[in-house]
């Protein structure tokens, strides 16, 4: 039994059909890559799964449970976590207030806890900190703690952004190009960083990727998303020698195979 | 950009005398300010004498200074008679307030800058309640024996206490969760007529709400739970805006929070049974400055620790990035929800002492005005900040009450330099800085 199991999931935005009859199956451990176009429907197929759309047919099934009608907090509260393509920070919190802000749901001290500072709450949050610190360590940005997270380089706020997914402790993670926007040497720096995560918490992850590089350095398998459909799906090597992906990325600039 | 808040490295007057006063603790200031207060009541009257000032000075000379101002201006404007004899006071309040205040000030907190600091490095062993006490109490102390002079004082101080708090639980709403609500004088006037309800209906006999129920003479011992019953309705008051403000994702809250203010007031002006347009007068006179202080202090204490956690920084993230927060499995919804009630209920409790120090409560006090005074409060102190709403609330009420013979310029002047504020200094004075309670109470390190 699959992790996630997506089953014929379609979207329309007004008349444009951005995703149509999507089929995935995730394995505990398994790396998986979708690529495409720009506007081929990549992120919003993330979108629908974690619930910040609700699909217009097929169904999310999760560790078991149905995900489509779920909040976004509440399919990341049950284990399926994601990073943006745009990376959303919070531009007046610190780094360390970052990793913190993601253990939200486990917080157990409450509105009294909150207000009155009572001691299960001095402990919950001295426990939330160290965990947070060891997170940060962990990819290489405990210096950066208390600094506002704007200050941060780029490469560093991509890997704050991925430390602040994974603290959720989820069993799928969701990355929307975690490499877009990179020189080729940060470029391969994140594609360290994401298999130390992957080896680290031996999870599923799936991964939106524009370049073919990287799928190709982490991925075992590979769909290949044209105007909201899957055109190819197979090994990376199968899916870069198919004629019909040639096709779907000429004109775009950045195929680096 | 307000990430770059520290003071620039000018190197000029400000930047050595803030050098100077750099290792002066809080209870430095604390003692420094108990020596003028001491000072003023022992020397304050032959001073002024000797200034030939006609009254002493309340306000630091403020209003005296002001005071010929505005005669000026007056005349200037619309040709009022102006006794330009009285222009002296300007420098001899000038003097009197550097005599009695700034000098005795400066002298002392640096002085006692070693003894200070010590102090509270010795009160830091124990847990922060004690020297959260002690301080506290000495601040109590400094007040007490400040306002003691006179009755105008006493007034302003225990109205400019309730305005931090009233300010600072907006700030809530307005900074850290980054809404703009227009409701909070509403949840003001529930708290006032609720908390009024509660102590007149009870334990006074009067007009609008008949004989006193209950006839007790320790019945000033309830009256938390008046000001706890007031900021609870107000917190149900609201449920009402949040609702439907929360329910989905855009900028309803303004619009839905300023509609309710106008429901409120018209609400309590066509209750006849709680006075109408005339409202409710006779409280009983519990709201004593302790009264306010202690309360005012459980307030910020309360908000400070919400805003600090984890479960209330929550909001930053929601202010900050909606989307975000949500896929770190923040509850959106509930956090702002509570936010929302939490700063109504102490904007309940707020006006719950102001109805008490005012001894009356009518719709009227609940206007616009009201709302564009808290709003200047917080939007001039600074957004998102424990130290910007003490700092908003205390020179805006300073403000009011020393150019209040301007009259009607007053709100001329005050929207200008609000104005300014917005101009240089986006966010408000002291934005974004992290209220550490460990730190205030502290000792400040000397290198
Ligand atoms: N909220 C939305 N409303 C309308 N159209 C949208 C919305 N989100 C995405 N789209 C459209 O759906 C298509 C797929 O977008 P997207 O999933 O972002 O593509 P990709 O991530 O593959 O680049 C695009 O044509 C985009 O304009
Ligand atoms: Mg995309």
């Amino acid at each position: 039994m699959p992790l996630l199991h997506v089953t014929d999931m379609s979207h329309n935005f007004g008349g444009l059909q951005a995703v149509s009859k999507y089929n995935l199956s995730l394995d505990p451990g398994q790396i998986t890559g979708l690529i495409g176009p720009n506007g081929a429907g990549k992120t919003t197929i993330f979108n629908l799964m974690t619930g910040i759309y609700r699909p217009a047919q097929g169904s999310v099934i999760f560790d078991g449970e149905e995900l489509v009608g779920k909040k976004p907090n509440q399919t990341a509260s049950m284990g399926l976590a994601r990073t943006f393509q745009e990376m959303k920070l919070w531009r007046h919190m610190t780094v360390l207030e970052h990793i913190k802000m993601a253990r939200y749901s486990k917080l157990s001290y409450g509105l009294l806890g909150a207000f009155l500072d009572t001691p299960k709450r001095r402990r919950e949050e001295r426990y939330t900190t160290e965990l947070a610190m060891e997170y940060l360590q962990m990819f290489a940005v405990d210096q950066f703690a208390d600094q506002l997270v704007v200050n941060l380089p780029y490469g560093a706020q991509r890997r704050v952004e991925m430390a602040r997914a994974l603290v959720i402790e989820p069993k799928v993670l969701l990355l929307d190009e975690p490499t877009v926007g990179m020189t080729p040497d940060e470029m391969m720096a994140m594609i360290e960083v994401v298999r130390t995560a992957h080896e680290r918490f031996n999870l599923a992850i799936f991964l939106i990727e524009h370049r073919l590089r990287v799928v190709h350095e982490l991925c075992q398998r590979v769909q290949v998303l044209v105007f909201g459909q899957v055109i190819v799906e197979g090994t990376p090597n199968e899916v870069q020698n198919n004629p019909k992906v040639i096709e779907a990325y000429i004109g775009e600039q950045e195929v680096d195979f | 950009m307000e990430e770059t808040l520290a003071p620039k490295q000018t190197g000029g007057l400000f930047h050595r005398v803030g050098l100077f006063f750099k290792p002066v603790p809080l209870l430095g200031y604390l003692l420094g300010f108990l020596a003028c207060a001491i000072w003023e009541q022992s020397a304050g009257e032959g001073l002024t004498v000797l200034l030939g000032l006609p009254k002493m000075p309340v306000l630091f000379g403020l209003l005296t200074i002001f005071k010929v101002l505005a005669g000026i201006i007056n005349f200037l404007i619309k040709g009022d008679a102006f006794n330009w004899a009285t222009w002296v006071y300007i420098p001899a309040a000038l003097v009197y307030l550097t005599v009695i205040y700034l000098l005795p000030l400066a002298i002392v907190a640096r002085a006692v800058v070693k003894p200070a600091n010590a102090l509270a490095r010795f009160l830091q062993r124990f847990p922060l309640i004690v020297t959260a006490l002690v301080q506290l109490g000495l601040m109590y102390a400094v007040l007490h024996v400040w306002a003691e002079m006179s009755d105008y004082r006493l007034i302003f101080l225990k109205l400019t206490l309730i305005a931090v708090l009233f300010t600072l639980s907006l700030n809530i709403i307005n900074g850290y969760m980054g809404e703009f609500s227009c409701s909070h004088p509403g949840f003001m006037a529930i708290g006032a007529y609720m908390s009024s309800l509660f102590t007149v209906g009870l334990f006074a006999s009067d007009k609008v709400l008949g004989e006193a129920v209950f006839n007790v003479s320790t019945a000033y011992l309830t009256f938390p739970l008046a000001l706890i019953f007031g900021g609870l309705m107000a917190s149900m008051g609201a449920l009402i805006v949040a609702i439907p403000s929360f329910k989905t994702r855009g900028d309803y809250l303004a619009i839905i929070s300023l509609a309710f203010l106008f429901i409120v007031k018209s609400f309590f002006e066509n209750m006849q049974a709680l006075g109408g347009s005339r409202g409710i007068s006779g409280q009983p006179d519990w709201a004593t400055l302790p009264v306010i202080f202690i309360t005012m202090a459980l307030g910020i204490w309360t908000i400070n620790n919400f805003v600090t956690s984890t479960m209330g920084k929550a909001l930053n993230a929601v202010r900050d990035d909606e989307s975000a927060a949500e896929a770190m499995t923040v509850n959106t919804r509930k956090t702002k929800m509570t936010a929302f009630l939490f700063g109504a209920f102490w904007a309940g409790v707020a006006g719950g002492l102001l109805a008490h120090v005012l001894r009356y409560v009518n719709p009227a006090m609940f206007s616009v005005q009201k709302l564009a005074e808290v709003l200047a409060m917080v939007y001039f102190g600074g957004l998102n900040s424990v130290y910007g709403s003490i700092v908003g609330a205390v020179s805006i009420s300073l403000l009011g009450e020393a150019l209040r013979p301007l009259e009607i310029l007053k709100w001329i002047v005050i929207p200008l330099l609000l104005i300014l504020v917005m101009i240089y200094r986006p966010t408000g004075l002291i934005a974004f800085k992290e209220f550490d309670v460990r730190q205030v109470f502290g000792p400040k390190e000397v290198e």
